[in-house]
Formats: structure tokens, C-alpha cells, sequence
């Protein structure tokens, strides 16, 4: 009865347990060091126990494993070139960059699912999991894009909006994609999902570019909470169970972080992303 | 009991609103030394997604959804890869003193 599948599931499960434990321990100064090394192992288990899953079901062709063996090898010698070479004054916006390309990564992850779908599983559910996916996902793209040029002042990012009502513009982006997901999820159409793209690279932009570059690390903490989210749905979208438990752990606790950010630096959360640029801090901050 | 993909569906459910929970509750207080490496570490596990790169570019439907795989497998290592390594960086700058 122990099938692959089972097998790989157990071992998810004890992955995330040990980026629950890692995350907790990373919140104190004695065991932050160990904590992530804990939480980078159970990405490590994932990704290994992930490749055994693929080669079990044998679902790969011989180009499959040379495209998941060139982009692993791609990927990690950019992530070890940025993180080694990086300036230690340039870590924040180096976050960002990251983040982004992590919502960036379950955007097309949820675009090659819907390629692949057949009629049979384009159920409302799944339909609903890929619009939210591609939703998050490119909002937290864009958004953090924004948030890595603001902190490295390249200068198109430090210009105000060409849009007279930013918030009412936000308001109407919000409503079309809120119709545009419930069109993919009511009729099981895929089209809508490029509209998604669309207007959710719209709305990054226009959420992130007005606040000023003092309160982007808490906007970073904020879009990190999204990616989590972003994760999450792509997880329902391909029922793994390991990618919904670190997906909203990371929402969840983003949001914390995100909040006692906002705390130290006397600030709410409205505020910053309601308010005006850079109001010094403090002055009509901390009334939550 | 009859069991449907809908039974499925409430059993992922039940495990995101309780991961949820957990979530909210994991981290309290937080050093502002800290702030930084949690944002950037809880950053690299959001990089999960590079499990969902991995099926769907495993099972490329057609040349293009494996193109798409190919390309968040590859940003999703980045997250991975780097996040990891720049916490690790800003925590053992922070040992040090």
C-alpha cells in the first residue's frame, strides 16, 4: 500500500514541520542561525524527494529532466552569484528582487497548469486556484520590482504616477480582476487569465510606485506575505499539500512581521500604504 | 464514504486555514536586528514554489508550458538558492559583533 505518492507525501509533511520549526527559531536571536539552515534542508528534502516523485511516476521525458536540470543549475549559479557578490547595504533591495521572482515563479507555474489542463480537470475550484495564483503572484512581480528599483534610486522609479486618482484607479484594477478570476472560475475559460496578467502588472505598479522609498521594507515584508499567498494557491492549484502549509505559513506570518515592521518604525500599515510619502515617521503613525 | 474530489478540496482547505493559524501564531517578538533576516529567510521558503516548477515542467503539456516550467524553475531556484545564502550572510554579519 506504501506507493510512491504516499511515501513523498510523508516526507512533505516532515519538510514542513521543519520550516515551521525554522521559521520560529529565526525569530530569536541565539537560533536564527540554525533556523534557516533547518528551513534550507527541508527546501533541499522538497526539491529531492519532488525529483524521486517525477522519476517514480516516470512522467518525464528525457527533455523534461534536461530542462529541470539546466534551469536548477541556471537558477542556483544566479542566486550564488547575487547573494555572494551583493554589498551588505544592498541586501534589502536584493530581498525584494528575490521575492519578486519567487511570485514571478507561481505566476508561470500556474500558466503552464493551465496549458495542460484537460476539460475533465478544469473544475471551478482549480479554475479559481489559477486566476488567484496569476493574481498574487504578478502583483508581488511588479510590486517588488518596483520596490527593488526605489531602493537601488534608479531614477524612473522615484517619479510620481502620470494618473490623476490613483486610489480610485486601484479600485477599479481590484473589481475587473475580482471579475475576471470569477469569469475563469464560473466558466472554466483559460482566456481571462492573460487579462490577469495584464491588470495585475498594472496594479503592482501603481500600488508600490507612490510610497516612498523610506517604507519600503515594510512594503517588502508585505509582498513577501503575497508571494507566500501566491504559493499557497499553486498548491491548490496542483494539490500539493508542502506548497499550501509553507505557502500560507509565509502569508501568515508575513503579515505579523509586516505589522511589528510597521510598529518599529512608528508607523501603521495604512498608513504607509494609504498615506503620504515619507510623513517622518511618527508624527500620526501608531494608531492601530 | 463516498469519496469525491470535493472531499479532497475540504481536506486542503482544512490544512491551509490551520497553517493559517500556525502562521499567526510562530513569531511574537521579534528583535529589529532580526527584521530583516525573517523577512528575507521566511522570503526563501516562499521559493516552495519551485516544487510546483518541477511537476508541471516534468509533465510539459506542449513546448510552450514547458517553457513557462523552465522559467520558474529557474526563478523560483533564484528565490531558493539566494534567499537562503543572503540570510545566512546578514545572520553570521550579525554573530560577529
Amino acid at each position: 500500500m506504501l506507493d510512491s505518492h504516499i511515501i513523498v507525501n510523508l516526507v512533505y509533511l516532515v519538510a514542513a514541520v521543519m520550516f515551521i520549526f525554522g521559521l520560529k527559531m529565526m525569530a530569536h536571536p541565539r537560533t536564527a542561525v540554525r533556523g534557516n539552515l533547518i528551513s534550507s534542508i527541508a527546501m533541499l528534502i522538497a526539491v529531492v524527494v519532488t525529483s524521486y516523485l517525477i522519476f517514480a511516476d516516470g512522467g518525464a521525458s528525457w527533455v523534461g529532466w534536461l530542462l529541470i536540470a539546466v534551469g536548477l543549475v541556471i537558477g542556483s549559479g544566479i542566486g550564488i552569484f547575487l547573494a555572494v557578490k551583493v554589498e551588505m547595504k544592498q541586501m534589502p533591495q536584493l530581498v525584494a528582487l528575490f521575492n519578486g521572482l519567487g511570485g514571478g515563479a507561481s505566476v508561470f507555474v500556474a500558466g503552464a497548469e493551465l496549458l495542460g489542463l484537460t476539460d475533465a480537470r478544469a473544475t471551478a475550484d482549480v479554475m479559481l486556484a489559477i486566476g488567484i495564483s496569476g493574481l498574487i503572484g504578478t502583483v508581488t512581480f511588479w510590486g517588488s520590482l518596483v520596490a527593488f528599483g526605489k531602493l537601488q534610486e534608479i531614477e524612473i522609479f522615484e517619479k510620481p504616477l502620470p494618473i490623476p486618482a490613483p486610489q480610485a484607479f486601484n479600485a477599479v484594477l481590484a473589481v475587473v480582476l475580482l471579475i475576471l478570476v470569477a469569469v475563469m472560475a464560473s466558466t472554466g475559460m483559460g482566456w481571462p487569465f492573460i487579462f490577469v496578467f495584464i491588470c495585475a502588472t498594472a496594479l503592482g505598479f501603481t500600488l508600490v510606485m507612490p510610497i516612498g522609498g523610506a517604507d519600503m521594507p515594510v512594503v517588502i515584508a508585505l509582498l513577501n506575505s503575497y508571494s507566500g499567498l501566491a504559493a499557497a494557491a499553486t498548491g491548490f492549484v496542483i494539490d500539493n499539500n508542502v506548497l499550501i502549509i509553507s505557502g500560507s505559513l509565509v502569508g501568515a506570518s508575513g503579515i505579523i512581521l509586516t505589522q511589528i515592521m510597521c510598529k518599529a518604525m512608528n508607523r501603521s500599515l495604512i498608513n504607509v500604504l494609504f498615506g503620504t510619502m515619507q510623513a517622518g515617521g511618527g508624527t500620526f503613525g501608531s494608531d492601530d | 464514504p463516498k469519496y469525491t474530489k470535493w472531499t479532497a478540496l475540504v481536506g486542503s482547505i482544512t490544512i491551509f486555514v490551520l497553517a493559517v493559524f500556525v502562521g499567526f501564531e510562530i513569531i511574537t517578538k521579534v528583535p529589529p536586528t532580526l527584521h530583516t533576516p525573517l523577512m528575507s529567510g521566511s522570503n526563501a521558503i516562499s521559493g516552495i514554489s519551485i516544487v510546483g516548477a518541477l511537476l508541471s515542467t516534468a509533465l510539459g503539456a506542449n513546448w510552450f508550458a514547458s517553457f513557462l516550467g523552465l522559467l520558474a524553475i529557474i526563478m523560483a531556484t533564484v528565490n531558493v538558492v539566494g534567499g537562503y545564502m543572503v540570510t545566512h550572510r546578514m545572520l553570521s554579519m550579525f554573530q560577529k559583533r
